[in-house]
């Protein structure tokens, strides 16, 4: 800018004069020349050493065109430091508002100094301890939600009058309508890869119809369900974690206690209820989008005709390789509805919390689908499912 | 109280707004609104809620976009600038936001060293003791440059923000209800505190306030706005003797009266502070 142009670097000059040592202190003592404001402060301790002999300095202010509040501190702490060697030091010639903003900004030696980070060794062990302390108050505490959950699930059967409808819709709407387009592209797309990769490596052992069989109980028994739970750990349990902890950051969460509702019952249990239908409904949408995948796949790739691979799909499947898939799901709309309410309860005020809880809330959720998936599977296998 | 320096025989305008039209869909929230903050003054700027202060200090900072009109800051027109010459426009005016718009993940000595750090090249011995120095001018404890945002009172929130805002020694200020939800030991502890940094530091200060007091203990001049244009500027004394209703109400409705006392006994402290 024009003015800013115009300005001079601060600058010192320094003489012996009839009373001791005379800075001459010029220029615009502004932060906008940064270090070499410093620099020029830095030049007031320089002189003494050699020629102190007199033990006193003035520091001339009459040359000085423009000082602000960074300027007024430095040349104070200058003069401090003179003051700390033993030099009587001095203003002269200060105009009268540079006086005042001296006066006003004047440096002040008892800062208190930034907390001290403990020792590496001491950090590593502090952070590993912390970490598992921490792992084992997230079981407890998802155990006491999951509690409190059932609790307040049995109060609503009871008082039916209670339940949010209005809510509920709201949020069934928005987790299940919504993400239909792309649950259905990603489940086309995962039946189509997998239709794909079955039809070039079977066919090496001439078994590459049985691709079919692959894509239909892969598909139906895991994929459909895995790849459905998992986009909606990240499209709505990270959505259901910044909506409860921004509004725990804004104290609306404090604002329903003291109305005497319970956040819970207001806020978790109608998204809790919409995810849990939202999440079977969905895997049935993904199970066909991925056989669909399979058929366009089998047809277009492996000239296979529609209608015999809706002939082999229905030889290959049985209701129970459908319904071991779809059974799954509820339980996992759960666990990521429950692991996004609590990381959103556990907001705190700052904007880098909300980000560490939402990543959390993604990462738990999807990681513990995997591990119910597992568990299930080995449930299924034995009862023979 | 404070003589606005006289450069070149007349009042240098540091922001100049002309002809200014934002709206927000079908609804025209400033028409033509015209107005001129001259270098070294408080400007205090009231009106109703809802009447577009905030949408006008969001404009001027280039927060919302108008429709229509030209702003100029230091006599250059904003649409006007190159990236390089924005920023440093960005460098000479501090703003304090109405709930502080304080950084949440960095504490207080790190907000208030976010401007330094990202427009200067200073060491952490300046930043660290010029931190402290912008906390015991906005009259905070030296304990609070650890603490984060979210574990600071409404009234601490506001003086760091105070403290962020003047961090680069602007050239002009806006405050957005500095002294809204502060007690008035405090509220008045503010406005000296401005006028304190106006008077050494020849601050302009844009002030947008529903405080009667700081009205009248600080600000040169007030500007009221209405129907989306500035209905009246002038000395505070001009303004209480208006006839238009809302003025009338404004100034001497129950609340103003209330203060009326209280006002000059503030003003005579503050004129007595201004000698000083």
């Amino acid at each position: 800018m024009s003015d800013r142009q115009l300005s001079v670097a601060p600058s010192v000059a320094h003489e012996i004069g009839a009373d001791g040592l005379v800075f001459s202190l010029s220029g615009d003592w502004t932060i906008a020349f940064g270090s070499t404001l410093e620099a020029s402060a830095a030049s007031l301790a320089a002189p003494f050493g050699a020629p102190d002999r007199t033990r006193q300095a003035i520091l001339d202010l009459s040359a000085v065109d423009r000082m602000d509040t960074a300027g007024a501190w430095i040349i104070d702490r200058g003069r401090t430091l003179l003051e700390q060697a033993g030099v009587r030091a001095a203003y002269r010639a200060a105009r009268p508002e540079y006086a005042l903003l001296i006066k006003e900004a004047r440096y002040k030696p008892d800062e208190i100094p930034r907390p001290k980070p403990p020792s590496h060794t001491k950090a590593l062990l502090s952070a590993v301890g912390e970490s598992v302390y921490v792992s084992g108050h997230d079981v407890a505490e998802g155990v006491s939600f999951l509690g409190e959950i059932v609790a307040m699930t049995f109060r609503l059967l009871l008082r039916p009058t209670q339940w949010r409808w209005t809510s509920m819709t709201y949020h069934l709407e928005k987790y299940s309508i919504r993400s239909v387009p792309i649950i259905a592209l990603i489940n086309f797309l995962v039946g189509a890869i997998v239709t794909q990769q079955g039809i070039f490596q079977l066919t090496r052992f001439g078994a590459g119809p049985y691709a079919v069989n692959m894509v239909g109980i892969l598909g139906l028994r895991e994929l459909g369900l895995l790849m459905t739970a998992i986009m909606v750990a990240g499209r709505t349990g990270s959505a259901i974690t910044a909506e409860i902890g921004s509004m725990n950051m804004r104290e609306e969460i404090d604002a329903l206690r003291v109305m005497a509702l319970d956040p819970l019952e207001v806020l978790i249990m109608p998204r809790l209820v919409a995810l849990v239908i939202a999440l079977p409904v969905l895997t049935l949408l993904a199970d066909m989008a991925e056989l669909g995948g399979g058929l366009v796949v089998s047809w277009v790739y492996g000239g296979m005709t529609p209608v015999v691979y809706i002939t082999r799909l229905h030889n290959a499947i049985v209701s129970q390789t459908f319904l071991s898939g779809l059974i799954k799901a509820p339980f996992m709309a759960a666990i990521i509805g429950v692991i996004a309410s609590i990381e959103g309860m556990n907001v705190r005020g700052s904007a880098e919390s909300l980000g560490q809880r939402t990543t959390a809330s993604v990462v738990k959720s999807i990681f513990m689908v995997i591990v119910m998936d597992g568990l299930f599977a080995m449930f299924f296998a034995a009862v023979d499912f | 109280m404070n003589e606005v320096p006289a450069i070149s025989g007349r009042r240098e305008a540091v922001i100049r707004v002309r002809e200014l039209k934002v709206g927000f869909g079908d609804r025209l929230v400033l028409d033509g609104l015209s107005l001129d903050l001259y270098r070294g003054e408080v400007l205090g700027f009231v009106g109703a809620s809802g009447s577009g202060k905030s949408v006008l200090t969001r404009t001027i900072l280039g927060l919302l976009h108008k429709r229509s009109g030209t702003i100029e800051v230091f006599g250059h027109d904003l649409d006007k600038l190159t990236a390089q010459e924005r920023l440093l426009v960005g460098e000479r005016w501090g703003v304090l936001f109405q709930e502080g718009a304080l950084f949440s993940s960095l504490t207080v000595r790190q907000n208030i060293q976010a401007p330094m750090r990202e427009h200067l090249k200073l060491s952490q011995m300046f930043m660290d003791g010029l931190a402290a120095q912008k906390l015991d001018l906005v009259g905070l404890p030296q304990d609070a440059a650890n603490k984060f945002p979210s574990e600071l009172s409404g009234g601490m929130t506001k003086r760091a923000a105070l403290a962020r805002a003047i961090a680069l020694d602007p050239d002009i200020v806006f405050l957005d209800e500095p002294t809204s939800g502060l007690d008035p030991i405090s509220a008045g502890e503010f406005d000296d505190l401005i006028a304190t940094l106006q008077r050494t530091l020849g601050l302009t200060v844009f002030m947008v306030t529903h405080d009667l007091d700081s009205l009248f203990a600080i600000c040169d001049r007030v500007a009221v706005l209405g129907h989306g244009k500035v209905i009246a500027v002038g000395k505070i004394d001009e303004l209480l003797l208006s006839d238009d209703p809302w003025l009338k109400a404004y100034f001497h409705g129950k609340r103003g009266v209330v203060r009326a006392g209280a006002r000059e006994a503030s003003a005579a402290r503050h004129s007595a502070g201004g000698k000083a």
